[in-house]
């Protein structure tokens, strides 16, 4: 049943990553071509998936959107759970002085008011900058700048190890540090990692989607799943073409078959 | 037996309360910061303001001609000097006190009293100081300025007279002289107003008005919540819809949705002018080349704008000033029509070319730069690409920036850190003097190059000639001639691309009789006092 499933799951993620990678060969369109005879266009033969306000065709920009989130957001949550790995290290020592500075610096960091830095960060940011650009730019600060929530799971997380009976039971074998700290600490740190870094995939879409309204984020015509998703501000589009959840489905399943596959793989351990 | 007919007389108030007077309700987008018709800074005091506030002469919104209020006659001497009021007999306010020439002179004393700092104050008072201030008879007052002032007696419109103030008891409201009065409010929920008893006006029947009995502003800033309880029933009017929720109250309640074509706003789009350091000398040469500005324009087309962004519900714009505007709009003006050849004649007289989809100036650079516009405002995101996909076709590459509104006005207004900029005017009031800080070359309004010490070309600083002009002719058609040429330069020019003319879009509920919308503020509700409920 654990290895269907299993299956079942890396079988859609090939698909999506597939699609993502092969977007220019399988797209019916450019994603930034506008039909203007064509705007609200309902799902059908010409357009599968319907167009958008202004007429582009949902389908294409939804496979262009996948291959710039799959990529990204990833990306920004992978460095963002290493940097906070590298961080905690420390933070969990048994140094007091280092601990309390990096709590201290951890707690700063949680206590910023980032949406005012990004405004602030965007005032200093020069206007003309190519959608790629700015996309990787938003991916690359939301990276660097979240690192501080996985941090303070982390740090509690190497304590908590630290002083667990069977890391005792080890030290009393005689065991080296690094060692203790590879073989028996490094893979119960990691579920935690995967944890994490599954919780910030999501949340960078959906933050790069509010990132947007600051002028910052991936810029029109570029798509995202971020940007796609903005449209469910508006509820009458979503009734009108419910293709517009598509991104959602898509980012759903993604994180479910993620899920499933690191579940089935803790079970094989 | 007692308890017997008790209850029969309980059952039957409800009955008898089928003739009671109605309440109409609305929403608006915030709590009114003041209830003092002379301290209104914003909209939502504003509508308080035009129900309750007794004003002397009130603009017909439809016929956009003075007709008498509080004042039963007026005239206007001395070639534009002076202008005397005649009020009408047996004037009180809604608390039964009586309303003489003296409230009026006491309010227009206090409204220019430096220290109340009152807006209403700064649309009497003129550069050479405060008029003179008469009080002949219980009935009549007389302002005496030193030079003549142009549509005086219109400014009366804005001017709500109020009671002596005394000492008010907590809790209770000054009382008024419009058709309402301030009966409660409750900070973040609603504000009820009660129908004046003591209204000097009658319908045609004799009949004393307002008809309706209350009228409640729900403070609702959510639009959604807004649309979903109008359709719910709950609310008789949405005084503003955008293109999305007019099409669903549309599908839902089509007899409720009312178009009513052009508004007093405009869409437009301007390039940045200033000497901002920010901005490399060669795009300040392309954005101050009238035909780069030209070319721009006759590459858009304003007609998918209004079908694509606006959903139809929008009209090309001629100019600055939009057609609904009857009287002060410049007849002989049109809306650009995109045409491509065109557009690349012009660039190529100015020295750009078009090398492999790309278009470049004398001096080899591309031409690229970014638009900023506001988040939030989807006819307006969805323009901007438009416009980006328009110019892409003559090789222009545009980069778009949305920016939240404070972000956005601290460029345009201080840093001047920005290439060009989409945005949208509502206009609030007809007459082209209210926008006299937009043209003036030192304005601090002035679009593409605010504040400026001395006009920076001839067009301008006839531009300024002409608003001086416009301020001080006595007539309304001498005023009409100079606003009329400032159109014309202002189209010749192009220092700012006017795309749409927005439709004033509303939903009225069937059961509300008597309404006669326009386009000029307060739309739906300028005759508030013939208004009814069914």
């Amino acid at each position: 049943m654990k290895s269907t499933a299993r299956k079942l799951a890396l079988a859609i993620l090939l698909a999506v990553a597939l699609c993502a990678l092969f977007a220019p060969q399988i797209a019916p369109f450019p994603y930034d071509q506008q039909f203007r005879d064509a705007p609200h266009a309902a799902p059908g033969g010409r357009f599968l998936m319907g167009t958008d306000d202004i007429g582009r065709d949902r389908l294409s920009r939804l496979l262009y959107a996948t291959r710039v989130s799959l990529l990204l957001a990833p990306s920004a949550a992978l460095v963002s759970v290493l940097l906070a790995l590298l961080i905690s290290i420390p933070g969990a020592s048994r140094w007091r002085a280092s601990a309390h500075a990096i709590s201290g610096l951890t707690s700063i960091c949680l206590s910023l008011p980032w949406l005012f830095l990004f405004i602030i960060l965007r005032a200093e940011l020069p206007l003309n900058t190519a959608p790629l650009a700015s996309a990787l730019l938003t991916f690359g600060l939301m990276g660097i700048a979240g690192w501080a929530w996985p941090a303070r799971v982390f740090t509690a997380s190497i304590r908590e190890i630290r002083q667990s009976g069977w890391i005792l039971q080890a030290r009393a074998a005689g065991l080296r540090g690094w060692r203790i700290a590879l073989v028996h600490g490094w893979p119960h740190l990691r579920q935690i990692a995967a944890a994490q870094f599954r919780i910030l995939v999501p949340a960078y879409i959906l933050s790069e989607a509010s990132l947007g309204l600051l002028g910052l984020g991936v810029a029109d015509p570029l798509p995202s799943w971020g940007n796609l998703l903005q449209e469910l501000q508006h509820p009458d589009t979503v009734r009108s073409n419910p293709w517009v959840l598509a991104p959602l489905g898509l980012l759903i399943t993604v994180m479910v078959c993620l899920e499933s596959l690191q579940a089935s793989g803790k079970a094989a351990v | 037996m007692s308890h017997r007919f008790l209850r029969v007389l309980l059952f039957a108030i409800p009955l008898s309360g089928a003739t009671a007077p109605k309440e109409l309700r609305f929403t608006i987008a915030g709590d009114p910061l003041t209830f003092d018709p002379l301290q209104v800074s914003e909209s939502n005091s504003e509508t308080v303001r035009y129900l309750t506030a007794g004003v002397l002469i009130r603009i017909n919104r439809v016929t956009d001609q003075p007709e008498p209020e509080l004042a039963e006659s007026w005239q206007v001497t001395e070639g534009g000097r002076s202008l005397t009021f005649h009020l009408r007999a047996g004037l009180k306010f809604s608390d039964g006190s009586p309303l003489t020439a003296a409230d009026v002179g006491r309010t227009i004393t206090r409204a220019l009293d430096p220290k109340e700092a009152s807006p209403a104050g700064d649309t009497i008072r003129t550069a050479e100081g405060n008029p003179e201030i008469r009080v002949a008879s219980s009935r009549d007052i007389t302002l005496r300025y030193k030079s003549p002032r142009p549509g005086l007696d219109r400014l009366f419109d804005a001017i709500g007279i109020a009671p002596t103030l005394t000492s008010q008891k907590r809790g209770t409201f000054a009382p008024s002289a419009g058709p309402f009065f301030v009966a409660e409010y409750r900070p973040g929920v609603s504000v009820r107003l009660q129908r004046n008893p003591y209204y000097w006006k009658r319908d045609p029947e004799g009949n004393p008005l307002p008809v309706l009995g209350f009228i409640r502003l729900d403070v609702q800033q959510n639009r959604d919540l807004e649309l979903a309880r109008f359709l719910r029933g709950e609310l008789q009017i949405i005084n503003r819809l955008d293109p999305d929720s007019f099409d669903r109250v549309s599908k839902e309640r089509p007899e409720a949705a009312r178009d009513l074509g052009a508004s007093l706003d405009s869409e437009f789009l301007w390039f940045n002018q200033s000497p901002s350091r920010s901005l490399p000398e060669w795009k300040r040469k392309w954005f101050t080349s009238s035909a780069f500005r030209h070319a721009v324009s006759r590459a858009i087309h304003r007609d998918d704008i209004v079908r694509i962004a606006f959903r139809g519900h929008a009209h090309p714009a001629a100019g600055p000033i939009s057609t609904a505007n009857r009287f002060w709009f410049n007849t002989s003006l049109r809306p650009v029509v995109a045409d491509l050849p065109e557009a690349l004649r012009l660039l190529a007289s100015d020295g750009f070319t078009l090398r492999q989809g790309v278009l470049h100036d004398r001096g080899g650079h591309a031409v690229e730069f970014s638009l900023i516009t506001n988040s939030l405002s989807r006819p307006r995101e969805n323009t901007a690409k438009l416009i980006q996909e328009d110019l892409k076709k003559i090789g222009i590459r545009v980069n778009l920036v949305t920016l939240e509104f404070s972000s956005l006005l601290e460029r345009i207004s201080k840093s001047l850190d920005y290439e060009a900029c989409l945005l949208g005017f509502s206009n609030v009031d007809p007459d082209p003097l209210e926008e006299k800080n937009v043209w003036l070359s030192s304005g601090a309004q002035h679009p593409w190059w605010p504040s400026q010490k001395s006009p920076a070309t001839a067009w301008e600083a006839r531009i300024d000639e002409l608003e001086l002009k416009q301020a001080t002719a006595g007539s309304r058609e001498a005023r009409k001639r100079a606003c009329d040429e400032i159109q014309r330069i202002v189209v010749d020019q192009e220092p700012v691309i006017y795309l749409v003319n927005p439709d004033y879009l509303c939903a009225i509920a069937p059961s509300l009789r008597g309404v006669k919308p326009t386009v000029a503020p307060p739309q739906l509700l300028w005759n508030i006092e013939s208004l009814r409920l069914e």
